[in-house]
């Protein structure tokens, strides 16, 4: 019922609007198995929310994206993640994958180092080092992150000193320099107060334009103010898939029902 | 009731913690004097001891083994630097746990417990002996980067294991490889921790004198004329023997008492030691400081 519902909603879209398409993957931390097959095909331009309680495996799903969880010991991965039609385990290599599919973490994690440098630290890593270059990527990125106004008279200071909100939006600023098609965010404003946190939703809006969403979030009224998508996990497995308002008006599941009501998380 | 017995449990934990604290000041307090008197004793004895020439590059003066010296401790960091600092990369970003990473640590605290006089009687073994060379200050050198190679390791691995985790989380995610994240992101991170262990062991050159018995040897002998590289007598040459200042000090108090003057120029190398030392470690704090803030950009 509930899986039917979702490629029916999917398949509306032209096939090249698909980005990102997960068929039948599995995931072991050792002898804990993680992630149970989960189906899941993640439109262009759009966001998709992951949501679900703490240990459903959300998270653990989102670094499977970019192959984040190769950096950990003990990971099996099993099943297949396409990105516009290339396996990013097969046909690609982790290095090009990550350029393409960036990512924001939950806890603000800018480099010890001026908020120039932590923009300018992804182009440079690949070759862009003419001063020209990189002074315009800064500036481009920061004007994308909605926070160049902010942080023009502060290029050359520590991005240590920023807010937690800002150091959030410089990330994204670093993740966008990098020109990625996609980006992941492992419960972005988790750390943030309501303001900062309604300046990184908006950003997220505008973002969609022109790149691919995937957040993970705690907050399911968040899922619902910005998603147009939104994934329900639970004990490592996706519960249920669909066009966000009807996934919060009408739940398929009683299991995702009880979940968004409170009942439960 | 129950209230007043807990008044008297609140006044007894203040009146613990105010001895406490006053504990802990006073063994602060004690040390610190324990240093400045020290100190103060060494450069004021120094200071007394002076006469002129006693900077002169001969038997009166000390300027040969003052040469010596920061020649002696620069070749030992030139060494010891890059291999202790890639050693501790290795063991904080790559050596994976098991037993060979268990022995080499191992092997890397026991090393840093050799007694100094065992570490010469080694390198005069291995450097002088099966090389067949005379003294010389390359031999030196390679045995005090034999005692500074451990701390540097230990606190280069200290350092980069004590950096958030999200530092290489957040530079993987952008496309960089394993090593561009060390070398771009990590390393500057914890280069302040890594130069106070670089100091530690500069501070460990200045003041050796037993590893340095037997292969730097005690003599100097050496034309300020001569800048031929290949000739013994050219203060460049590595390969000279060479006699640093904590081990003239050694030897002004022993065989060398037949000079005249010997007292003197104890004391005024022991003060010119201690100088020496001080102006090293604070040239490189203030040093690190300028790298971090040109690095990192001043706060807010």
């Amino acid at each position: 019922m509930t899986i039917s519902g979702t490629s029916e909603n999917i398949e509306q879209k032209n096939t090249a609007d698909l980005c990102i398409k997960v068929e039948n993957l599995h995931l072991y931390y050792g002898q804990f198995h993680a992630l149970k097959g989960i189906n899941m095909e993640i439109p262009e331009h759009e966001i998709t929310a992951l949501i679900g309680p703490s240990g459903c495996g959300k998270s653990t799903f989102l670094k499977t994206l970019n192959r984040m969880n190769d950096l950990e010991e003990g990971v099996r991965i099993e099943g297949k993640v396409t990105l516009n039609g290339t396996d990013i385990y097969r046909d690609m290599d982790a290095i090009e994958l990550r350029k393409r599919v960036g990512m924001v973490f939950q806890q603000p994690n800018p480099f010890p180092k001026s908020v120039y440098e932590n923009v300018a630290y992804g182009p440079r890593i690949n070759g862009i080092n003419r001063k020209s270059e990189l002074d315009e990527i800064v500036e481009r990125s920061l004007r994308q992150a909605a926070i160049w106004d902010e942080l023009k008279d502060r290029l050359y200071k520590s991005a240590l000193g920023l807010s937690g909100g800002q150091q959030q939006r410089l990330c994204i600023a670093r993740t966008l320099a990098v020109e990625p098609e996609v980006i992941l965010m492992d419960e972005p404003t988790s750390a943030l107060d309501p303001i900062s946190t309604s300046r990184i939703e908006d950003l997220a809006m505008d973002l969609k334009k022109d790149y691919t969403i995937v957040i993970v979030t705690h907050n399911m009224q968040q899922a619902s103010r910005i998603s147009d998508n939104t994934a329900f996990f639970l004990l490592g497995e996706l519960i249920e898939y669909n066009k966000t308002e009807k996934l919060f008006s009408i739940p398929a599941d009683k299991r995702t029902e009880d979940y968004i009501t409170g009942r439960f998380g | 009731m129950n209230n007043t017995k807990m008044m008297t449990r609140i006044k007894r934990a203040k009146r613990v913690d105010h001895v406490m604290t006053g504990v802990f000041f006073a063994i602060g307090g004690f040390f610190l004097c324990l240093i400045i008197v020290l100190a103060a004793y060494i450069i004021i004895k120094g200071i007394l001891s002076y006469y002129p020439g006693v900077f002169a590059f001969n038997a009166q003066g000390i300027g040969n083994q003052l040469f010596n010296t920061i020649y002696l401790v620069f070749l030992s960091l030139v060494i010891s630097v890059p291999i202790g600092v890639m050693a501790g990369i290795y063991m904080a970003e790559y050596a994976k746990p098991g037993r060979v990473t268990k022995f080499i640590r191992i092997s890397i605290e026991s090393l840093s417990s050799l007694p100094s006089i065992v570490v010469g009687l080694f390198g005069y073994l291995v450097f002088i002996l099966m090389t067949g060379a005379r003294w010389n200050l390359m031999a030196g050198a390679l045995a005090v980067s034999i005692l500074s190679l451990p701390s540097i390791t230990t606190t280069t691995e200290d350092a980069m294991r004590s950096l958030p985790k999200s530092y290489k989380a957040g530079s993987m995610a952008l496309g960089a490889t394993h090593w561009v994240t060390i070398v771009r992101v990590l390393l500057p991170a914890c280069l302040p921790r890594i130069i106070t262990g670089v100091i530690l062991a500069a501070g460990r050159g200045f003041g050796e004198a037993a590893a340095l018995l037997y292969t730097a040897g005690q003599s100097t002998r050496i034309n300020w004329a001569n800048w031929n590289l290949t000739s013994p007598t050219c203060p460049l040459n590595p390969f000279r023997p060479g006699e640093t200042l904590a081990l003239h000090i050694w030897v002004m108090r022993t065989e060398g008492s037949l000079n005249p003057n010997s007292e003197k120029i104890a004391n005024f190398s022991a003060a010119v030691l201690v100088i020496l030392v001080l102006a090293f470690s604070l040239t490189a704090r203030i040093m690190t400081k300028r790298i971090n803030q040109k690095q990192v950009g001043s706060k807010a």
